[in-house]
């Protein structure tokens, strides 16, 4: 073979910080076809591609890849849907420089294909230019299965199964369908219509879906399968805001993360009045925490107007739990990242009203025993200062709703579902579990591969047994 | 789904009853629960507690006061028109069993909320005395059917229109004197369950109080509703709507219900412009 001419990783081209951080339109613009075909040609077509075994749910990437550098697009799309329904999502929200570009050889000594950017445009390429496809369903097998939550695992679990001949029903707590993907991520990150759209090729390909139903609550799961459901998936996500019990805390304008994202996408408030659920404006805004969700928060702060946003983060820059790019994309937006400080009390005026905190100074000490070096507080460096709106974004605790109602299936210490990491199995016959209420707070691929995983097991007990 | 099949409006058209076909929350609701509703795809998530059940038919029933446009939106919802999304049944069912005496106390809608809890301890064999306030007797709700739940009734009305002139705590102070009571339940407008928890604390009475914070999901999920009691912060939607009276920090409800007044005022100028 000739000797390749070098070309460059493509830049994605994204909207202007300083045009961006005021809208909620989507901040990458997507890449056009000629930018897609010359970035396929980087790919090497490895024999035996390392990237596929940094994905969750094993697309096969050299394939769909070649696809697009011969300009095959609808190809393209055919090859990520042999292994995953959701690529316009993981195309968008995937953490790929852990995953299948880490792990890219072209990587080692250049920058690594970007295998995210190309499975966004197959994926766009195809709601906008294609016939409507969807992914050919195997012979009904006349088995019932009732997927409890429709984030980003319930929806792969259904995907996997109605292609191999299930009847899938799709229960979901919210008006709409989407889970995380639609009441956490906000617009600007991943638009509502391309959930919209992936969901209703899950419909096309059979899905039944009962919205404003929370299992647990409006039935529980034994009576499911009175109904005649053969087997259950819980993806219900862990939903239990953590608070940090600070004075002050339930002060009026301190939100979790959930509540302030949920009012802003699901609702809606960034839309008010026209919706009619409110999101309060702050002035001057604090982000308390520094992974994904902190992030998403804050933008969405400034999208609102603030004048100032504030990441407050115990620990240094090093640590912050974010995927870089938000947290680049969060700095180019002027959000002040203000480090190794933690909160220690909330002050408000007589109506109840945030009207600032009280912080303290951090340095690092020894490693804990995440690995990371542990925050100690410097005694005396307390100091205040004003602000209006806060979000507490440090994570979520297992929702008991469900499980409460499920007495027969086994927890662990802290409210998760145990299942086991091979088949997803819980210890209730008949049903399977993963996703954030077994793992805890983590992301939407690896909930995706937990939804594949317990598929797959799913599929061999409805056609084989427990 | 979520058709209304019977719709009244009561005290002079302030507060509107809507029977609602749901079968499946119908089954499963338990006094004291909540369900929430949303008008439009447009529209915000309002909690409310059922004022009652009927498995049979398959239906609920909820009872408002029209207070914003929210409410006032319902309100336009006649029979044979559907909510856009009815959720439930939510929150933790009224502890109900045989407690001996007990008082309940309720005011404006809250009487709505307290009749199906009324019922069922009149039913596990309480004696039951019932005192129901108003401003006025015409914004009375309910009264018949409180009455037929009921051993000892009392009516108060603000104006004296009714029955005796003043306010339940009157009356929950005279019942406390005269009898030994083994429970109070009070439900109504934040103010009246303070202090009927301040009097009944007193006589050392549990009390259990019914609580309406802002919600958005009603499953633990967000955290808006979340309540001082006895110093823990509590979630309504799931460690509720009932709580300890005499351990509720009522002040701070009262703030954080009125955290987004002046988007409700905006919100109801431009509703009340659009129908004009």
């Amino acid at each position: 073979m000739a000797k390749k001419e070098k070309i460059n990783r493509v830049t994605m081209p994204e909207q202007d910080p300083d045009v961006r951080r005021r809208n909620f339109e989507e901040v990458p613009l997507g890449l056009t076809e000629e930018m897609a075909m010359t970035e396929a040609k980087r790919c090497l077509q490895c024999k035996i591609p390392s990237c596929v075994n940094g994905c969750p749910v094993s697309v096969p990437i050299p394939e769909f890849i070649k696809c697009i550098s011969e300009g095959d697009f609808s190809g393209a799309i055919n090859k990520l849907w042999e292994r995953n329904a959701l690529p316009a999502v993981c195309g968008r929200v995937c953490p790929q420089e852990e995953q299948c570009e880490g792990l890219c050889i072209v990587g080692k000594k250049d920058k690594p294909v970007a295998i995210g950017y190309l499975e966004r445009f197959a994926a766009d390429y195809e709601r906008k230019n294609g016939v409507g496809d969807v992914p050919p369903v195997a012979e009904k097998t006349g088995k019932k299965v009732a997927v409890i939550g429709s984030g980003p695992s319930g929806l792969t679990v259904a995907g996997d199964l109605l292609l191999k001949g299930h009847d899938v029903t799709i229960f979901e707590a919210f008006h709409k369908t989407g889970g995380v993907l639609v009441y956490g991520i906000p617009e600007f990150r991943l638009p509502k219509e391309i959930v919209a759209s992936e969901v209703a090729t899950l419909e096309k390909m059979g899905a039944k879906i009962e919205s404003n139903t929370v299992v647990g609550a409006s039935v529980t799961i034994d009576e499911l399968f009175e109904e005649g459901y053969d087997a259950a998936y819980i993806g219900v996500g862990a939903g239990l805001p953590r608070f940090m019990n600070l004075p002050g805390e339930n002060l009026i304008g301190i939100y979790s993360a959930n509540e302030y994202l949920t009012r802003t996408n699901l609702m809606k408030g960034y839309r008010f009045p026209e919706y009619d659920t409110p999101i309060a404006k702050g002035k001057n805004v604090v982000v308390l925490g520094a992974g994904n969700v902190a992030m998403d928060s804050a933008r969405t702060a400034m999208r609102l107007g603030a004048d100032s946003v504030k990441v407050v983060y115990r620990r240094s820059r090093e640590e912050m739990p974010a995927r870089e790019e938000e947290l680049h994309h969060a700095l180019d937006e002027k959000i002040e990242f203000v480090l190794l400080t933690n909160p220690t009390q909330f002050f408000g005026d007589e109506n109840g009203r945030l009207t600032g905190m009280e912080c303290l100074k951090m340095e690092l000490g020894e490693p804990d025993a995440s690995g990371r070096r542990r925050p100690v507080p410097i005694e005396g460096s307390e100091f205040r200062f004003d602000c209006d709106l806060v979000v507490v974004s440090v994570g979520s605790n297992a929702n008991p709703l469900l499980t409460n109602a499920t007495p027969d299936m086994a927890l662990n210490r802290w409210g998760n579902i145990v299942a086991d990491p091979v088949s997803g199995k819980t210890t209730k016959k008949g049903v399977w579990a993963g996703g954030d209420i077994v793992t805890g707070a983590a992301t939407v691929i690896l909930a995706m591969g937990a939804g594949r995983t317990a598929a797959n097991s799913m599929h061999d007990y409805l056609t084989i047994g427990w | 789904m979520a058709k209304i099949v019977h719709r009244e409006e009561m005290a002079q058209g302030t507060i509107i009853m809507n029977e609602i076909d749901a079968p499946r929350i119908s089954r499963k609701a338990k006094p004291g629960q909540f369900v929430i509703l949303q008008a439009d795809e447009t529209g915000e998530r309002i909690p409310l507690t059922m004022a009652d059940t009927n498995p049979d038919k398959g239906t609920i029933t909820i009872i408002y006061m029209v207070v914003g446009k929210s409410t006032a939106r319902f309100k336009e919802l006649q029979v044979g028109e559907e909510y856009f999304a009815l959720i439930g049944p939510l929150g933790a069912p009224t502890h109900i069993e045989n407690f001996g005496k007990v008082v309940c106390v309720g005011g404006g809608t809250g009487i709505a909320v307290l009749h199906p809890i009324t019922r069922a301890l009149k039913q596990a064999g309480n004696e039951v005395t019932t005192i129901l306030g108003a401003r006025s007797y015409d914004l009375l709700i309910m009264e018949d059917k409180m009455r037929a739940v009921s051993d000892h009734f009392h009516i108060c009305t603000d104006d004296g229109s009714h029955g005796h002139h003043g306010f339940v705590t009157d009356v929950l102070k005279d019942v406390l004197e005269k009898d030994n009571i083994d429970l109070a339940v009070a439900i109504g407008p934040i103010p009246m369950m303070k202090f009927c928890s301040l009097i009944t604390k007193e006589k050392n009475v549990k009390t259990f109080v019914s609580l309406n914070p802002i919600m958005v999901d009603g499953t633990g999920m967000c955290g808006c509703c979340r309540v001082s009691v006895g110093g823990d912060t509590k979630f309504a939607c799931v460690d509720g709507p009932e709580f300890d009276g005499h351990k509720v920090d009522f002040d701070e409800l009262a703030k954080r219900l009125a955290s987004y007044l002046d988007e409700e005022r905006t919100s109801m100028e431009a509703f009340e412009k659009s129908n004009a």
